[in-house]
């Protein structure tokens, strides 16, 4: 133990399962419980769909709102969430020298505007001619700044005064991967006391299906959970709205301020399996070997997507390790993209919290785990590229 | 024997290697020379009919193969291009590079030309239902590598044989100074002995520039392109939307010095501070931008009276050049009329993701060359902004440290402090 080990001792979290740590471990600790699911709004696919969120109760400022659409929306509540938790918000000397790394991918398209342009497409063939005219007198000119991967973190910035230093990562699970790896990187060598990291995803627009589907990746027909869907329809992929903050502390900082600490988090280690060549397997063994895990029985909270590549191989690797008992929470909220890794990472942290594990999610391939969980892992094997997982500790 | 810690102890980060393109030309010497005698890259868009535009004119690359070839693709060219020639010029192996990296690059997101083809590749149903089920026949993945944010760092790290999972970033106009500043405190961390920083930008689609243009950012002064950069000038009335990259190689001094690297500047400290104002325009009394600045001057050690030269941001919009006057006079006091300060952008337009990297390696340059490169179209002085800005002609003078500034929309502000020589 070291003053300058990072800790957790903020979550906020949302997904289709509900809002706050209270409610996702209510729920997921659940025996049976059943996902939420929305097969009828965008079929063939099944999407796992936001609840009903007040947005003012993070977004004080209806202006603010109105600025931003869904995603961004839902990236500043859940980071709000972390905030309160933390017993940040509100408290300037403590934002003002927060700082802050956000994973993200793009906000959404105007679809009506894309609609009118691509019928209109059909019959003309000055497309890019008809670009520009339908372009500059369609578009919503703040549109702009709510599709821009950094204005999340420029909206919690504004919302949440949080402003000591905002970076943002792209690049899908890999970007969540990589913003918890170097907040943490960034503790531990003293050049930060505190942390907001994560990242959203609102799944229910159609160009975020697209960006999974121009590879076939989105499962189809009736829901399964993440680890039988090889060999169905589709991809494999099902996904979910969702967002996830985590203030990470240097322990002391946090201790001498008197919080709460819900875990430690331990190594985090990434890597870039070069894919086509087949080293996605060795690259998931490798990462356990360097995450240091402990002996006898660990709680895995697996992120992983169901795309049918990446999964089967975390499959055989995890598999592999008797001593995993693995949950695949993905089955219960869907694939949230970039906030795939910070979620897993957030489960570990409930679960080391409140000394107990899940109760299996799929209970044909997931075995139960019994115990107090003193550690557990979290992985993130990215649907297509980028693979990281780090090991989460009792405080 | 040079130090190899820094005040704070931790490894010196040299330079070892730069590269560099932009509308002016590929590669330092061409860029180089272009600079230095105030030649302007910015011209008409031919890329796509301008047609209902109210700004035709850019500066965008128009002579590499991938030039027509979509944001991804030309974005990717120019991040190999910087890249392959920063790392042959810090003498390492362009295929084993062997450190991570860091890549600011512009969100990306299906290109209309895509979008068009795919939707009339069919006639069932419409809008965004005929994408999705088109999408879901494609046998290729062309098309959807072009949508992942990770893909064109991926590529680069398969090019390169750069090491770990790459790291793209996004902190709007000042990625390309965040992309070093990632790099230089990897280094520091002692993560790594070398990290490889590259900002790269070509984005400038027509959609692109109607968004930028509906926000009321961009220049408007059609006639005489290369006259509609003018930072810092009364008559300023928007940026340029340009294209660009920048890359460099940065690696501990000692590891440097050990393998006989030629030393090309130091990166003596870097700073930042997000603003919570607005997301376009700045805190009036401009306190996020005084503390960047003020930030980059203590993680480098240095005192106020120890820059040199400042690369301005200089973007030639009205906002922010009074704002970053306000912000140099603010931190630099009365010296700041005697300071020189200059904004590439007269010259090369507004690289947005790129445009931290690219500066970084123009201000490493005027250091290594002893010349500082003009602020060219500096006709009509505006009265509010008084600076030295080394107008309309390059200037022989010895610069040994040099404070460059990147503010982005949304708040993001990273400033850059470098230094010719190891302390």
């Amino acid at each position: 133990m070291s003053s300058h080990d990072v800790v957790i001792t903020g979550i906020g979290l949302v997904s289709s399962l509900g809002e706050g740590p209270d409610a996702h471990w209510q729920k997921l600790t659940q025996p049976g419980f059943q996902p939420v699911l929305d097969a009828a709004r965008f079929p063939p696919y099944t999407i796992h769909p936001l609840p009903e969120i007040d947005w003012n109760l993070q977004i004080a400022k209806r202006g603010d709102q109105r600025q931003m659409e869904t995603w961004q929306r839902l990236g500043t509540y859940a980071a709000g969430l972390a905030l309160d938790d933390a017993g940040i918000k509100g408290n300037d000397e403590l934002c003002t020298t927060m700082d802050m790394v956000v994973a993200a991918g793009g906000g959404e398209r105007d679809e009506a505007v894309d609609a009118v342009i691509l019928a209109a497409s059909e019959s003309r063939n000055d497309r890019d001619v008809l670009l520009n005219e339908k372009l500059t007198t369609e578009l919503r000119p703040t549109l702009f700044l709510a599709q821009l991967s950094n204005l999340l973190a420029g909206n919690i910035s504004i919302v949440h005064k949080v402003t000591g230093s905002s970076r943002t990562f792209m690049g899908e699970e890999g970007a969540g991967v990589s913003a918890v790896e170097t907040a943490a990187a960034r503790i531990r060598s003293g050049q930060s006391t505190h942390v907001l990291v994560g990242g959203a995803f609102q799944t229910e627009h159609s160009d975020m299906l697209l960006g999974y589907e121009l590879a076939g990746y989105l499962h189809r027909g009736p829901w399964k959970p993440v680890w039988q869907r090889q060999g169905s329809e589709g991809g494999g992929v099902v996904t979910g709205s969702g967002g996830v903050f985590l203030v990470l502390e240097q322990r002391e900082h946090a201790k001498n301020r008197g919080r709460k600490i819900y875990a430690e988090l331990g190594p985090v280690v990434s890597g870039r399996a070069r894919r086509r060549q087949g080293e996605l397997n060795s690259e998931i063994a490798s990462l356990l070997k360097q995450a240091n895990l402990p002996d006898g029985d660990l709680l895995t909270i697996s992120a992983a997507s169901g795309a049918h590549a990446a999964t089967a191989a975390e499959k055989a690797v995890l598999d592999a390790n008797p001593a995993l008992a693995v949950r695949a929470f993905s089955t219960l909220t869907g694939h949230m993209k970039e906030a795939q890794f910070p979620f897993a990472v957030a489960l570990a942290a409930l679960a080391v919290d409140r000394g107990a594990g899940y109760p299996v999610f799929d209970a044909t391939v997931e075995r139960p785990f019994k115990g107090v969980p003193n550690s557990v892992l979290a992985t993130a094997i990215g649907y297509h590229q980028f693979e990281g997982l780090g090991l989460i500790k009792a405080a | 024997m040079a130090n190899l810690r820094d005040h704070m102890g931790r490894p010196i980060v040299a330079v070892t290697g730069i590269g560099v393109v932009t509308s002016l030309g590929i590669g330092k010497a061409d860029n180089w020379a272009a600079l230095t005698s105030g030649k302007s890259g910015i011209h008409p868009i031919t890329r796509f009919p301008v047609d209902h535009l109210n700004t035709r004119i850019s500066g965008m690359v128009d002579f590499l193969p991938s030039s027509s070839k979509g944001a991804s693709h030309l974005t990717y060219e120019l991040a190999e291009t910087a890249a392959q020639e920063a790392v042959s010029d810090a003498g390492l192996d362009s295929g084993d590079f062997g450190g991570p990296l860091f890549l600011a690059s512009p969100p990306v997101e299906l290109d209309w030309a895509d979008r068009f083809s795919l939707y009339n590749s069919d006639k069932q149903e419409a809008g965004a239902e005929r994408l999705l089920r088109v999408a879901r026949g494609l046998k290729e993945l062309d098309v959807f590598e072009t949508t992942q944010f990770g893909s064109i760092a991926d590529r680069l790290a398969d090019r390169f044989g750069t090491r770990g999972l790459p790291i793209t970033l996004s902190t709007a106009c000042a990625s390309g100074a965040t992309a070093i500043q990632l790099g230089v405190e990897a280094i520091r961390r002692g993560e790594c002995d070398k990290a490889l920083s590259i900002g790269a930008d070509g984005s400038a689609t027509a959609e692109a520039l109607i968004r930028f243009s509906l926000l009321s950012a961009l220049s408007t002064h059609n006639d005489i392109p290369e006259k509609a950069s003018k930072p810092f000038s009364k008559d300023r009335d928007g940026f340029v939307l340009a294209e660009g990259s920048g890359a460099l190689v940065l690696e501990s001094l000692e590891a440097a010095l050990a393998r006989g690297a030629t030393i090309l500047g130091i990166m003596r400290g870097c700073g930042e501070k997000a603003d919570d104002f607005h997301r376009t325009r700045s805190k009036p009394d401009g306190s996020p931008a005084i503390a960047a600045v003020r930030a980059a001057l203590a993680d480098a050690g240095l005192g106020e009276d120890e820059i040199d030269y400042v690369n301005a941001h200089g973007t030639s919009t009205p906002e922010n050049d009074k704002m970053e006057h306000l912000s140099l006079s603010t931190v630099f006091g009365e010296r700041i009329g005697s300071m020189p300060i200059s904004s590439n952008k007269s010259m090369i337009g507004h690289t947005l993701s790129a445009a931290g990297a690219v500066e970084a390696a123009f201000s490493l340059m005027t250091m290594r060359e002893s010349v500082i490169p003009p602020t060219i179209n500096y006709d009509n002085p505006d009265p509010a902004i008084v600076l030295d800005v080394v107008p309309n002609k390059k200037r022989d003078a010895e610069v040994g440290t040099v404070l460059s500034n990147s503010f982005g929309f949304g708040g993001q502000n990273t400033c850059l402090v470098m230094a010719r020589e190891p302390v």
